[in-house]
């Protein structure tokens, strides 16, 4: 995962040996394979855009390293159908690809690609080209399909959600650079930079340090100390609120609150207000967990 | 266009074709069987006349296939690899059509005629380029290289490498991803490019006369025999083998005709049962790409 341009897709090419790389090695399975060409690597990739046989039928399309393969056609037939069931595209399989909606041909490409029974398998921006809800359905597909099937996969994405839904660990490259590979919990709460901790979600700076705005709370008692503000605004966003405010001793910084929250508080702007890290001051927490009831 | 000029224009419009096209094939064909049909066909089964259509198909059936295998080798090479000089290829490419094939009869004189570069060189193993049959088909090969090229190559720049990349990913041998994938999708400008060469060899006419001697009953080609019997006062033969020349070229518009049709009908079926994702609109349009362009 990663913003755009920064080198994902470079890298999931290089691992499948579309690309060459300058230095380092590709290993598979403990297996080096950095000078093997991609016909011998095994490894099924899905390409942004699907890329599908346009002159082929969803299953030929299916059928393809089989058949260069030269397996036996009862083989081919069985395996294809199987495939085909799998993604549920079964009742398409003798339309021509341009005859599919997106998903479908998403769907199409998948099982394609895990026809060879790859070793790895690369998904470059699997939903990037499908509208909201779409994606959102084929996320939880796939990660679906993904415990059924059981192949190492690796995903490229710039959807930070996505990538947190749909992978057991994450890898952050940024200009090229690997920048942080953990767990999404673990990455989540333990950014290792800035940039990781802004890329992940949002931030706001406060006392000099980087916090996420829902690690913030707000309360109107001086005594349970925190840094003095005014609100500045204040913006319902369904079952969120955010609150921007001026600090009194310069700068600005802006606070993530539930709906609930944000009501019991009945903010206005120009209100005098005291902000603080929840995990800090401890009454404070305490107080937004009252808030919250 | 308003409905005013629509009467005219079209009248313009049909009216050059006729005057231009129409008319004067007409023509031929009157003249040729003006005297009725024996006399024309015993102008066109004489020996000479016999063996201008055999040397002529003979022709067609060894430069045809030279050009589309170099015209494909290029096309691919061009879209596919990044070289310094690539644009000069792709000049010389086109640069039959810009000059006069009896300019290109005459550089294959300078260079493999008797007094030519190479001439001494190929006379002394006995092969004869100037004057036969070797020279002929170069001539025929030269003038019609840019149609395959010209043909194919957008089709590859608009198709792109992914498909052949995701073949490749799914074991296939750059053979196997060329012969599977890249030529059944470059299959309808690649036919059209054929159409075109083949249609343009079988009607050369200046490069062959320039390198072929004209000698009848040995390098004489269909459209030199036309020529020939018009000289020699013989006009039921030029203008029975002029027929024939046109029913050949007829044939294979006609072969081009319906693969056109083809392609009609599938971008018609393709646009109303795919599903309208906005997606799908940008798969159909690069598909336009394959429509031929104009020469």
């Amino acid at each position: 995962m990663g913003p755009s341009g920064g080198g994902k897709s470079t890298l999931l090419r290089v691992i499948a040996g579309l690309e060459a790389p300058d230095i380092g090695s590709v290993d598979i399975d403990g297996q080096d394979l950095t000078g093997v060409p991609v016909r011998e690597r095994g490894v099924g990739f899905c390409f942004q855009h699907y890329a599908p046989f346009r002159h082929l039928t969803v299953r030929r399309n299916v059928a393809f390293g089989l058949e260069v393969r030269r397996r036996p056609k009862a083989e081919i037939r069985e395996k294809v159908d199987e495939l085909l069931d799998l993604v549920k595209i079964a009742h398409l399989a003798d339309r021509l690809p341009a005859q599919l909606s997106g998903g479908q041909r998403q769907r199409m490409a998948l099982a394609r690609a895990l026809a060879i029974e790859p070793r790895v398998l690369l998904l470059d921006e699997p939903f990037g080209a499908l509208d909201a809800q779409v994606r959102q359905q084929l996320r939880v597909w796939l990660r679906e399909l993904h415990e059924k099937i059981s192949v190492t996969t690796v995903l490229v994405t710039h959807d930070q959600e996505e990538a947190m839904e749909v992978a057991d660990r994450l890898a952050i490259i940024n200009e090229g650079r690997l920048e942080q590979v953990g767990g999404p919990a673990e990455i989540y709460d333990h950014p290792e930079n800035e940039f990781v901790l802004k890329f992940l979600g949002p931030a706001t700076h406060l006392d000099g340090e980087w916090v996420r705005p829902h690690d913030l709370v707000i309360h109107r008692d001086p005594n349970l100390g925190g840094q003095p503000a005014s609100v500045e605004r204040v913006t319902h966003l369904g079952f969120e609120v955010r609150v921007d405010l001026q600090l009194s001793g310069g700068g600005s910084c802006w606070v993530q609150l539930s709906r609930g929250a944000a009501n019991e508080l009945d903010l206005n702007s120009g209100d005098k207000v005291w902000v603080a890290r929840s995990g800090i001051t401890a009454p404070s927490q305490g107080l937004t967990a009252a808030v919250a009831l | 266009m308003t409905g005013k000029w629509k009467l005219p224009i079209r009248i313009v419009a049909l009216g050059y074709v006729a005057l231009l096209i129409v008319i004067p094939v007409g023509a031929v064909f009157y003249q040729a069987f003006r005297h009725g049909f024996l006399v024309a066909w015993h102008a066109v089964t004489t020996a000479d006349a016999l063996h201008a259509l055999w040397l002529t198909l003979l022709v067609v059936l060894i430069a045809v296939p030279l050009d589309t295998a170099f015209g494909v080798g290029v096309a691919l090479i061009l879209s596919r690899r990044r070289f310094p000089g690539a644009w000069l290829l792709d000049a010389f490419v086109d640069l039959p059509l810009a000059v006069s094939p009896v300019i290109v009869g005459l550089s294959l004189i300078l260079v493999y005629g008797k007094t030519g570069w190479f001439g001494n060189w190929l006379a002394a193993r006995g092969i004869q380029v100037i004057f036969s049959f070797p020279g002929i088909v170069m001539a025929s090969a030269v003038v019609a290289l840019p149609y395959v090229v010209r043909e194919v190559l957008p089709v590859l720049q608009e198709i792109g490498t992914e498909q052949e990349q995701a073949a490749a990913t799914l074991g296939a041998s750059p053979f196997a991803a060329f012969w599977r994938i890249t030529l059944p999708s470059i299959r309808r400008g690649l036919a059209y490019g054929v159409t075109l060469t083949t249609a343009r060899v079988l009607g050369e006419f200046g490069g062959v006369i320039v390198v072929s001697g004209n000698i009848a009953g040995r390098t004489q080609t269909l459209t030199l025999f036309i020529s020939d019997s018009i000289e020699n006062l013989n006009p039921v033969g030029a203008y029975a083998g002029a027929v024939i020349l046109a029913l050949l070229s007829l044939i294979v518009l006609a072969v081009l005709g319906k693969e056109n049709e083809g392609r009609k009908h599938r971008w018609r079926s393709r646009s109303e049962e795919s599903p309208s994702d906005l997606e799908e609109l940008s798969l159909l349009t690069t598909s336009v790409s394959m429509s031929p362009t104009a020469h």
